[in-house]
């Protein structure tokens, strides 16, 4: 792959979501590291975002560096922007006390 | 590894030769400020501490106070001290006197007001200074050096780029013998289990997860979500999601070293190595209290962009995102965009950064020096009384 062709990358390999290296519009094919081909961004974002690789069920883990960065709250479909309107914090939630 | 250095009374090496008025109380700032701004080659270090503060609380504003005035990048104090208040001026002076270094206190109460007090300090800070000038740079070894990691207005290329390339000059500086502080304790919220399993020993684990335990549920104590204050506003803008996204980034710029020890606020580490100080993750006050544990320099970095420097240390600015690299550059000293396009590896890119901190340690000076940053802050306990 050329490299100016990348636009993300794939911290992980377990990882189920994307960081965006550079701005990408909307129907843009997301290229970068063991990311699978057909992805496109449903929506035009900014650098340093996350794409859904795979469809999402809510409570289930958002894997970024192959760690558990949270949890999905709603359905995430492959190709969405993810980010704090779809998933949660598993940690410091001093409001679910 | 050799480097030309300041060598100080007390055995340690600076990489700066300031002359520093330190403030021992908010009350006193402006008179510091005022025979700072007098001397050329005098720092002052203003804080709003020094007042009101109760138990553990002035104590650990007076270990930074005596921390910051011996950090080896000093030269000679004077301590300005309004006369009353609850933090010691003569603890700072004795500790700083101790350390071989010449040391001196003006009281504001005593020497009748403002203008008589700068007058006097005026006069110390121009015979420090004179002083300061005789002494020149001198061989010094690598392992003296302390360095600091601090990430600061972080976006999601800090985790992808700019920290794993600190991640690699820390292992690097380890490698050489130098001593390493890792902070931001509540950036470890959601990443404690990779620490856990690379310290020292069971003890030092124990105590990384006892000061993440004990951050996160403070926080709990105010009934509300982190998120909003960790992750900040601008880092949810810059890509991250989550305190677990951000905790893992923030990991990155320890490299893979083993965890030799866990100290507390400004406390000077025993250990070389990497070593974890137990600090907030707000950026200004966890660079105060790692120079005031002894750090000569600061490796920080930020993705949306940040001017904040110290008055004691150099502060070195590294992003790797390319906006800001471009947009900031001013404020900006070493640009990381290359790891995040993937136009440059992490090893070659990491082999500049440390050439980078090698020339700012040689006396080659940093864009917050430059612009004449000095952001102070000193981390507080309990309340004002």
């Amino acid at each position: 792959m050329d490299i100016k062709e990348i636009n993300c990358i794939r911290v992980h390999i377990k990882d189920n979501v994307v960081t965006l290296i550079r701005e990408v519009s909307a129907n843009e094919e997301m290229k970068g590291n063991d990311v699978p081909p057909g992805i496109k961004s449903l929506s035009s974002l900014p650098l340093g975002h996350k794409v859904a690789l795979e469809e999402i069920a809510p409570g289930e883990k958002i894997l970024k560096y192959g760690e558990v960065i949270g949890y999905a709250c709603e359905i995430i479909k492959p190709g969405d922007h993810v980010h704090v309107h779809n998933i949660v914090s598993g940690r410091g939630r001093g409001d679910l006390k | 590894m050799k480097f030309m250095g300041y060598k100080r009374p007390d055995g340690s090496v600076g990489v700066r030769n300031h002359v520093l008025v330190l403030s021992s109380v908010v009350c006193a700032n402006h008179v510091s400020q005022r025979i700072a701004d007098a001397v050329p080659g005098a720092v002052a270090f203003c804080h709003s501490n020094g007042g009101g503060l109760l138990g553990k609380d002035i104590e650990q504003t007076q270990r930074t106070l005596d921390g910051i005035a011996i950090n080896s990048n000093v030269a000679a104090v004077l301590v300005v001290s309004l006369g009353c208040e609850g933090s010691s001026a003569e603890r700072i002076v004795e500790k700083t006197k101790a350390s071989g270094r010449p040391a001196a206190l003006v009281r504001i109460q005593e020497c009748g007001g403002t203008t008589a007090t700068i007058k006097a300090g005026i006069n110390i800070v121009r015979n420090m200074y004179e002083k300061s000038m005789e002494q020149e740079r001198e061989e010094a070894d690598i392992s003296d050096l302390s360095v600091s990691l601090e990430c600061g207005g972080s976006d999601a290329t800090s985790g992808i780029s700019a920290n794993p390339l600190v991640g690699w000059v820390s292992d690097r500086m380890v490698g050489l013998g130098a001593t390493v502080i890792l902070s931001e304790t509540p950036e470890m919220i959601g990443a404690e289990h990779i620490l856990f399993g690379r310290t020292a020993s069971p003890e030092v684990s124990k105590k990384v997860i006892d000061i993440v335990r004990s951050v996160e549920e403070g926080a709990n104590l105010m009934n509300v979500d982190l998120r909003g204050t960790q992750p900040t506003p601008g880092n949810i803008e810059g890509g991250l999601s989550t305190i677990e996204e951000k905790s893992m980034g923030c990991l990155a710029k320890a490299g893979s070293s083993v965890v030799m020890e866990v100290v507390r606020y400004a406390e000077i580490p025993s250990s070389n190595g990497l070593v974890i100080m137990d600090t907030p993750g707000f950026d200004v006050e966890s660079v105060t209290g790692m120079v005031a544990g002894g750090s000569q320099v600061v490796l920080f970095t930020t993705g949306r962009g940040t001017p904040v420097g110290s008055p004691i240390a150099p502060v070195i600015k590294i992003t790797g995102n390319p906006d800001v690299a471009s947009w900031m550059r001013e404020n900006i000293d070493f640009d990381a965009s290359t790891v995040t396009t993937g136009e440059e590896s992490l090893e070659r890119a990491g082999e500049k950064l440390f050439q980078k901190l090698i020339s700012v340690i040689s006396g080659n000076l940093t864009s917050s020096e430059i612009l004449g940053h000095s952001e102070t802050g000193i981390t507080r306990i309990g309340p004002s009384l």
